[in-house]
């Protein structure tokens, strides 16, 4: 090695150092850390005692990790399909020609500049059982609308319509995506008589294919993180019934309350092991679908 | 006209104030300089996290000032003497951030807690043990009332000291007493008179077969639910339902026996447990949760007893406090809440919980904060303080004055209440906070129905007992450590 590649190693490495030492402070060593405490009984005010593996031992036989384990599933399926869905549709809407294009996307997107928190309040109000929005609206075309989250069966449904909310991220991306699509290739497929729902299965969506994976696993990630609206809009125990008890909130009662750091840090790992082998397995299956034109 | 008098004279007096603070001032310090030694003394400063806002807060704020102030009139006459300073900080969710702190290894000199938390703090060594500077200080137990003083104390030490206690009772409208054919005057003394009286303080809105609304008392199981909409209830186990964990001691139950044995699924809890779903039956579940959606927030002149769409609550003696702000013109009457007429003996069963003054592990000033401990203690010192909040003191001793001056009609029930046998308050176990949301959430599924009480207790009972032993394990290895 000579001198100068010392110095450009140097260099490099110096330049490298504000995210090298944020790395390593605030994720490897945090996980690392995790991990050992994962190990012991920890409740922060007193020194770790190691155990081995029980904690995770007694995961396994904890009926409450089950359920939340469940409903979060149950969330970031939902919101991941729902998601999906809205943001795509209304990116393909909004990647049209008409007038105050501008404007229809400003407003799409608008709610997901909004906080969780702001949000969640607003839900609040909007599913209230008797004066909310919602059941207004359906009281006018006759429906008698459920008490939304104080009735076990609608809680979780009424969590996930909530995260279309903030399908305007995805949509932005989505709408990228779109006008990255060669207008020749809509000119040779209409050309070949293609209509409009050929040429959205055989060319848009191949096209945006990777857009679409790299959005799916960025809100299968935000998915099982769920909690912030479940903590403001049901409370920490995840009523009704512990229908929104999510894997996160159960995550924070057991070692924010109950201060069973140890048992909270061997949760925390196997919700990192459970998103790890999902997107995983969302790599995997992108093989097989997902069309890099380049 | 009238506005621009009151301005000037305020000017005017504010003036005349701040001429006045430094004609004293300056005669202060001439009359330092040259007679009396200066003290030259640094105040030791201790920091004190509370969670009272509000009045609350400034009651403590004046207990504060007194207790600063004697210490500077201290230094002033013995100039070796280093005045305390206490500064209060107003902290949310106290309980919570005061263990980050500790944890830290940074934590205030002195901190308000809830005593109900005193057994989990002490469990991980959160606390300082009082014990010694309570014996050196010639502390005197005896003057407490002995429930209040016995919920700082756990497993033989002393952690915490009461200050503010609290106790509940049943709390009814007398209008809708009235317009109920009821004596507003005459409470329910028994359970079965307190379901008799519900009853007919139900009230409906029923859809007759013409088409015509009508409005009708009882719970008319004939009718079916969408001819018939809910306007007030005369009462609903679940409103506030902050003592839902509670219940079975009103019917001669208990949550733990000893440190060591859970007793959710004792049979008196279950008897209580459906008496809860009694009313979840009576009145249906859809329609429960429909009418307590339309409940505005519990501050708030929407609060279900303040609006009259409930006529008896179980409420606190700090309920007081809220009528006079929301519904000044409320006709309420409290009483102890019912007991089931086999069982006298449960008369006067009541929560009694306390607010407390802990000290805590690595303290950087543990004397200095002691020293503010044992002033708040005194007689004088907690009846300006619970004066303030409008609660009664923990002390056996009252004084006439206190009484004389007290705003809250009922202050002497809540007292003898919070005296009485029969007052229960949050188990002291280390696994509290876990036995909350289960006991939570088993009250959540006997009210929907989904469970019978039997099945919901029993569930409850399996994995404390287990959560229990588990915490008792870790406590048995950390201390073979």
């Amino acid at each position: 090695m000579t001198s100068l590649d010392k110095i450009n190693r140097r260099n490099g490495l110096l330049f490298c150092a504000p995210w090298l030492i944020g790395l390593t402070v605030f994720l490897i060593y945090p996980l690392c850390a995790a991990f050992y405490y994962s190990l012991c009984d920890y409740s922060v005010l007193l020194p770790p005692v190691f155990i081995g593996f029980d904690n995770y031992v007694d995961l396994v036989k904890d009926p409450l990790f089950w359920k939340s384990l469940g409903n979060t599933a149950y969330f970031a399926t939902g919101s991941v399909l729902l998601g999906l869905v809205v943001s795509l549709t209304l990116a393909l809407l909004l990647n049209s020609k008409i007038k105050g294009l501008g404007i229809y996307r400003t407003i799409f997107f608008l709610p997901s500049l909004m906080p969780v928190v702001a949000g969640s309040i607003l839900w609040l109000w909007m599913y209230n059982g008797q004066s909310g929005i919602i059941n207004t609206g359906l009281r006018a075309i006759g429906i008698a609308g459920p008490a939304w989250l104080a009735d076990p069966t609608w809680a979780k449904p009424a969590i996930v319509i909530m995260a279309v909310w903030g399908a305007g991220n995805a949509m932005v991306v989505y709408l990228a995506g779109l006008q990255d699509v060669p207008t020749s290739l809509y000119e040779a497929a209409i050309i070949d008589g293609a209509g409009f729902f050929q040429r959205l299965f055989n060319v848009t969506i191949p096209m945006i294919s990777p857009v679409i994976y790299f959005n799916v696993v960025l809100s299968i990630i935000a998915g099982f993180q769920a909690f912030t609206q479940a903590f403001i809009m049901t409370g920490s125990t995840g009523a009704p019934e512990r229908s929104t008890l999510f894997y996160v909130l159960n995550l924070y009662n057991v070692g924010f309350q109950d201060l069973r750091m140890g048992y909270a840090s061997a949760m925390a790992w196997v919700l990192f092991i459970v998103i790890l082998v999902l997107t995983f397995g969302a790599t995997k299956l992108s093989k097989r679908w997902v069309t890099y034109d380049r | 006209m009238k506005g621009r008098l009151l301005q000037a004279l305020l000017s005017f007096s504010r003036g005349a104030g701040f001429a006045a603070v430094a004609l004293v001032a300056v005669a202060a310090l001439a009359s330092a300089g040259c007679s009396a030694p200066v003290n030259k003394q640094a105040p030791r400063h201790i920091t004190y996290w509370e969670k009272w806002t509000g009045f609350e807060g400034e009651a403590m704020d004046v207990v504060v000032d007194d207790f600063n102030a004697k210490e500077v009139a201290k230094a002033k006459a013995d100039p070796s003497y280093a005045p305390i300073e206490v500064e209060k900080v107003t902290i949310s969710n106290v309980e919570q951030k005061l263990l980050i702190a500790i944890a830290g290894g940074n934590p205030p000199d002195l901190a308000g807690n809830y005593s109900f938390y005193v057994a989990a703090y002490a469990d991980n060594g959160a606390l300082t043990d009082l014990g010694p500077m309570l014996k050196k200080s010639g502390f005197d137990r005896n003057v407490y009332i002995p429930h209040y003083i016995e919920l700082g104390e756990y497993r033989n030490k002393t952690w915490a000291v009461p200050i503010v206690p609290a106790s509940i009772a049943l709390l009814t409208n007398k209008r809708l007493f009235q317009e109920a054919g009821l004596d507003p005057e005459k409470p329910p003394v028994t359970i079965e008179e307190l379901d008799a009286y519900a009853a007919k303080l139900t009230k409906w809105e029923v859809t007759l077969p013409n088409g015509e609304k009508k409005i009708e008392s009882g719970y008319l199981p004939d009718v079916p639910a969408d001819k018939k909409r809910l306007i007030q209830a005369g009462f609903l186990p679940g409103e506030p339902g902050w003592w839902g964990y509670g219940w079975g001691y009103f019917f001669g139950g208990k949550l733990v026996d000893g440190p060591d044995k859970i007793t959710a699924a004792d049979p008196r809890n279950q008897q209580a447990f459906e008496w809860v779903a009694s009313y979840s039956k009576n009145l249906g579940v859809g329609v429960t949760k429909r009418f307590r959606s339309g409940f505005g927030n519990f501050s708030s002149p929407q609060n279900a007893f303040l609006s009259g769409k409930v006529a008896m609550v179980l409420q606190g003696v700090w309920m007081h406090n809220f009528i006079e702000k929301y519904a000044p013109g409320l006709q309420w009457a409290a009483a102890p809440f019912p007991y089931p007429a086999a069982h006298p003996e449960l008369a006067f069963t009541t929560n009694a919980d306390a607010d407390v003054l802990v000290i805590p592990k690595d303290s950087p000033h543990p004397d200095e904060a002691f020293e503010f401990i044992k002033y708040v203690s005194t007689q004088a010192a907690l009846e300006k303080l619970c004066l303030g909040q409008q609660k009664f003191t923990p002390l056996k001793d009252v004084s006439e004055e206190f009484w004389r001056v007290h705003p809250n009609p009922y202050i002497r029930l809540f007292r003898e209440l919070g005296m009485s046998k029969n007052a229960f308050s949050i188990p002291q176990t280390g696994v509290w906070n876990e036995y909350n949301r289960e006991i939570g959430n088993a009250v959540d599924l006997i009210q929907n129905l989904s469970q019978t009480p039997a099945d919901a207790l029993s569930e409850v009972q399996t994995k404390m007992q287990a959560a229990l032993d588990r915490n008792r394990r870790i406590l048995a290895r950390r201390d073979a450590k």
